[in-house]
Order: C-alpha cells, then sequence, then structure tokens
C-alpha cells in the first residue's frame, strides 16, 4: 500500500480529525481563559445568585453568584493540569519499568509483574479515592494519587513490546557491536514501542481529566474557590430545579473533552497502527 | 476442572495478601502523626493518646501487622471512631443496597445493549447500526455525576415519575439510580455484541446452517448467538466489578444508602477504620466477581483448556 500523505490521513479518518480540532480547541480555550473569561471566576455577585443565562453571563451564576462560563474556562486548565500531569509522571514511570521488566526479565521482571498485578485487581478509582482519603484532599494529591495507578497500564505494553522487539536482528546487531543495555533500551528498543505508547496516553488523558472530575464530585478532588468542573457539578446537583445551569453546563464541557480525547485516541489507533484495529 | 478452580483459588491468596498489605499500609502513609491528624490538630494529649492506643499505633509496625491480619481472619474489620461499633455491622447494613444497585444497573444494561446490539449486528450498515453506535459513543463518554443529575431533572423533578434521592421507595426508587449505573454498561456491551455477532454471521457454519434449510432467526439466535456469548459474558462480568465501584458515584448522586456513600461519608468524618473496612470489602468482591467471571467463562467455552 501506498504511503498515505499526512492530508489524507485526515480525511479518511473522521475520528482523528474531530478528535484533534475538540482537543486542540480545548487546549486553546483553557490557555486564553484569562483572556476569555467574561468576568473573573471567582468574583460573587450575591445579589444574582443562581440566576440563568444572560447576555452578560451566557451559561449563567452559580450558587454563590459566580459566572459559570468563566469557571468552567478556568475550570479546563485544572482539568488540563491534572490530565498532563497524570500522563506525564504515569508514562515515565511505566515506560522505564516496563522497560526494565521487559529488557532484563528475571527477578526484576517478577517483581515489577506482581506489583502491577495487585494494582490492577484493585478497582482504580477506589485506590485513587483511598490514596486522596489518606494524603488529603488536594489538586496534587490527586495528581499522585492518579499517576501511582495509571503507571500499570504502560509498563505491561512496553514489557510485552519489548519483548516482542528484543528479539529482533537489529538489537542483537546492537548488542554484537558492544552497545550498552543502556543505549539499546533508549535508542534501538524504545523508538519502536512508542506509537502504541502515544495512542495509550491520548486515552489515559482522557482517563485522567474523567477521574479528577469524579474526585472532585465526591468532594476529594480540588478544593474550593478553584474552579473545576466535577466540583462545580458536585454544588450544581444540591440545585436542580432551581438552578439546572450548574449542573448541564460543566457536564457538556466534562464529555466534550473526554469525547474529543477519545475520539483522538481512536483515530490515532487506525493512524499509527492499522494492524491494531485488525486484531481487536 | 474442579483443579481449575483450585488453581485459581490458589493464584488469588497472594493478589487478596497484597491488597489486604496495601490497605493496612494506607493509614500509615497518613503524613505525620495518624493519631494527631485523625484527632485532630487541636486534641488534647490524652485524645491522641487514646486515638493511638485504639489504632494500635503505639505497639510496633509488625505487630499492628499481625493483629490486623489476625482480626480479619476472625472478620474484625475494626470499630468505628463515629459509632463505636463494629465496623463490619454497618457494612453488612449497607452492602444489600449496593448489591441491588449493581444488580440493578446490570438489568438496565442487558435490556438496552441485547436488542440494539443484535439488530446492529443483524443490519449492519444501515440506519439502526448508526443509531446503535451513535448511543454507544454517547454512552462511554458521558459521564454517570452528569447523566444522573439530567435524569433527576427530566423525570424527577419535571415529570415527577420517580423520587429525587434516597431507596424509600422500593423499585420506583430504584428505577434512576439504576438507569445512571447502567448506560456506560449498555453503551459497552452494545458495542461488543455487535462485534461479536456480526462476526459470527460470517462464519462458515452460519451459511452453513441457513443452506441446511435452518431458519434464519434460530439460525442467528441459537447457533450463532451461543458463540457470540463468550466474549460478552467475559466483558459483563469485568464490568460487573466496575459497577460497584460506579456505585460510589452514583450512591453519592442519589443519596442512595449503600457501601460507597457509607465509604464517602467515613472519609469526610476521617473515620479511618470505616474507611478501611469499607475499601477492603469493595476489593474483595471485586476480586471475587473477576474469578467466577475467569471460571463461568470456562464453564460456557468448552474450547478452552484447563491445563
Amino acid at each position: 500500500m501506498a504511503k498515505r500523505t499526512l492530508k489524507q490521513t485526515f480525511l479518511s479518518n473522521f475520528a482523528l480529525s474531530a478528535g484533534l480540532a475538540l482537543t486542540v480547541l480545548m487546549v486553546l480555550l483553557a490557555l486564553a481563559a484569562p483572556l476569555l473569561a467574561p468576568h473573573d471566576p471567582s468574583v460573587q455577585k450575591t445579589a444574582m445568585r443562581l440566576s440563568g443565562p444572560t447576555a452578560d453571563h451566557p451559561l449563567g451564576l452559580d450558587d454563590l453568584g459566580r459566572d459559570v462560563l468563566s469557571r468552567i474556562l478556568y475550570g479546563a486548565r485544572v482539568s488540563l493540569r491534572v490530565g498532563f500531569s497524570v500522563v506525564l509522571i504515569a508514562s515515565t514511570i511505566g515506560i522505564t519499568l516496563g522497560a526494565l521488566a521487559g529488557y532484563f526479565g528475571g527477578k526484576i521482571d517478577t517483581i515489577i509483574m506482581r506489583l502491577s498485578d495487585i494494582l490492577l485487581a484493585f478497582p482504580g478509582i477506589l485506590l485513587a479515592i483511598a490514596f486522596v482519603a489518606v494524603l488529603g484532599p488536594s489538586l496534587n494529591n490527586v495528581i499522585i494519587a492518579l499517576s501511582v495507578i495509571g503507571w500499570v497500564g504502560y509498563a505491561r505494553l512496553v514489557r510485552g513490546q519489548v519483548l516482542k522487539v528484543r528479539e529482533i536482528e537489529f538489537v542483537t546487531a546492537a548488542r554484537a557491536l558492544g552497545a550498552t543495555s543502556g543505549r539499546v533500551i533508549l535508542l534501538h528498543v524504545l523508538p519502536n514501542v512508542i506509537n502504541p505508547v502515544i495512542v495509550m496516553a491520548t486515552l489515559g488523558l482522557a482517563g485522567a481529566i474523567l477521574a479528577e472530575a469524579s474526585l472532585s464530585f465526591l468532594g476529594l478532588g480540588v478544593q474550593p474557590p478553584t474552579p473545576s468542573w466535577g466540583a462545580m457539578l458536585s454544588t450544581g446537583r444540591q440545585y436542580l430545579g432551581l438552578a439546572n445551569h450548574m449542573a448541564v453546563f460543566p457536564g457538556i464541557a466534562i464529555m466534550l473533552a473526554v469525547m474529543g480525547l477519545n475520539f483522538l485516541g481512536d483515530g490515532l489507533i487506525d493512524a499509527l497502527d492499522p494492524k491494531y484495529r485488525k486484531e481487536q | 476442572m474442579t483443579q481449575y478452580i483450585i488453581r485459581r483459588l490458589l493464584q488469588m491468596i497472594p493478589i487478596t495478601f497484597g491488597i489486604v498489605t496495601l490497605i493496612f499500609a494506607l493509614i500509615h502513609l497518613i503524613p505525620g502523626d495518624p493519631a494527631i491528624q485523625i484527632a485532630g490538630e487541636n486534641a488534647r494529649p490524652e485524645d491522641v493518646a487514646q486515638v493511638r492506643q485504639q489504632l494500635g499505633l503505639d505497639k510496633p509496625l509488625w505487630e499492628q501487622y499481625v493483629s490486623y491480619l489476625g482480626g480479619l481472619a476472625r472478620g474484625d474489620l475494626g470499630t468505628s471512631f463515629r459509632t463505636r461499633e463494629a465496623v463490619s455491622k454497618e457494612i453488612w447494613l449497607r452492602y444489600p443496597a449496593t448489591i441491588q444497585l449493581a444488580f440493578g444497573g446490570m438489568v438496565v444494561a442487558l435490556l438496552v445493549a441485547f436488542p440494539l446490539g443484535i439488530l446492529s449486528a443483524i443490519y449492519r450498515s444501515t440506519w439502526i447500526d448508526n443509531v446503535a453506535r451513535f448511543f454507544a459513543l454517547i454512552g462511554v463518554s458521558m459521564p454517570s455525576f452528569w447523566f444522573g443529575p439530567l435524569l433527576i431533572i427530566a423525570f424527577a423533578i419535571h415529570f415527577q415519575w420517580f423520587p429525587v434521592s434516597g431507596r424509600e421507595e422500593g423499585l420506583r426508587s430504584l428505577v434512576l439510580p439504576s438507569l445512571t449505573m447502567g448506560l456506560a454498561l449498555a453503551a459497552i456491551l452494545t458495542r461488543m455484541i455487535r462485534v461479536s455477532l456480526a462476526e459470527e454471521l460470517n462464519q462458515l457454519y452460519f451459511t452453513t446452517a441457513l443452506a441446511k434449510g435452518v431458519s434464519r432467526g434460530r439460525a442467528i439466535f441459537v447457533h450463532a448467538m451461543k458463540n457470540a456469548m463468550i466474549p460478552v459474558v467475559t466483558i459483563l462480568g469485568l464490568q460487573f466489578g466496575s459497577l460497584l465501584t460506579g456505585a460510589i458515584i452514583t450512591e453519592q448522586i442519589f443519596s442512595w444508602p449503600g457501601l460507597g456513600r457509607l465509604l464517602i461519608q467515613s472519609i469526610s468524618t476521617r473515620d479511618y477504620p470505616q474507611v478501611q473496612g469499607s475499601i477492603l470489602v469493595i476489593a474483595l468482591t471485586y476480586i471475587m466477581i473477576n474469578l467466577l467471571t475467569d471460571i463461568l467463562y470456562g464453564v460456557i467455552d468448552p474450547r478452552i483448556k484447563y491445563d
């Protein structure tokens, strides 16, 4: 099959284009929040508490009289910060441990894999709740908790790929030429396993954003007055029937963000590794 | 078969042990002196000392671990700080509500996913298929803590068909929480059934059955469905486990008096023995369900070897 151009790939892959568009939009909105937000997200107009959408406040005001649109825009920053931090930390730990386990085998492999067995046997969100319950609710603790459970997937994926790649001739050749283990792993093995890792990271970003929103919804995540979509929904839940906009709009934001990243991840599977789809 | 089950049970031991150890370790992760953290920053020294003694934090770590394991073996999960009663008492009181909710979610998922998935596989690439796929997409992207409030706005506040929260009105109380829990699972199952059944419909044995004069309905529901069910059952089992954790959020939305709500309440009141106990029971239930799924998988698929 002839190699497709980048343009053809995007045109033929709806999920990839739609996902990328939604994701880029979300990142831009988050970055430009201070410029775009019509109001200060923490200024309270108490006289206008709970009032619905108006021209000045397109998405209405919350229980303390704060502008919902501005808080959603600033909330995107929290979501992305958690998402990117978790993916960065979890993938770094996971790739390192997975590569070590796969390349060296033996005891290192056994220890890392048994540890991952235990973490996988435990429902992820429950473990995150347990960590945050103990460490105390805060943005950083959410990031720590989600990273602690998040590395396992990367480690397993990279280990499996390394086991495959390790046996291919070019690795043997590099070793025969005297390359050190570190050099072989970094320059010869890892570049060959990077595509599935990118897909996993994209889907992991969606997972982390959803998990942060869930924890904040349960009151275990970002603490007020920092705007977080999950926490906004949690407060909105108490005013259902009185001020539905408080729960409805943050929910739309979460859904679009998660959907965009899931689309992007799905699209990347097709674009980066067509074989993967067939094996599914 | 018996051997396989015994082996799987034996494999469970180190994992369960690891989880128990992890949960034990959690309380020692509390930054600073856990006794002060639990009793409160401004607590009197004698209160702190009491907490320390109650939790056994004044003993060496290994001794605490051994007595924790000993307690577990006797079914003793400790004493709640808040109620001063056995942790297990409150858990068993709440457990049925969570299991009921999980089953409710499962029933909703099956009622939606089977017709939708089967129609979607039979009428592939038609509008029916597109509707089903769109539903699956929305279903997996919609967080339950948003879908739940939307259901409340529509069916509890606007139409007033169902109560907003609680568990007092029997089945009527169960409807909205079950829908909330079931949506994501319904979406995943619909996709799974569609892919799995569509693949079977392409197999030669299916064509052979039709050629031999078996009616199309019989060929689909008796011949193909049996094989298509194998991956579906696995997903169902694995997802039942995640329904349990999903219950933590759904119970919070609907003030459902289950284990998840108990967990979150205990966290906010810093009732650590209750937190520990609730997490342990949820985690062990999750593992047991996954084990049962594995075994069931073996029962329905005779191709699976047990050695």
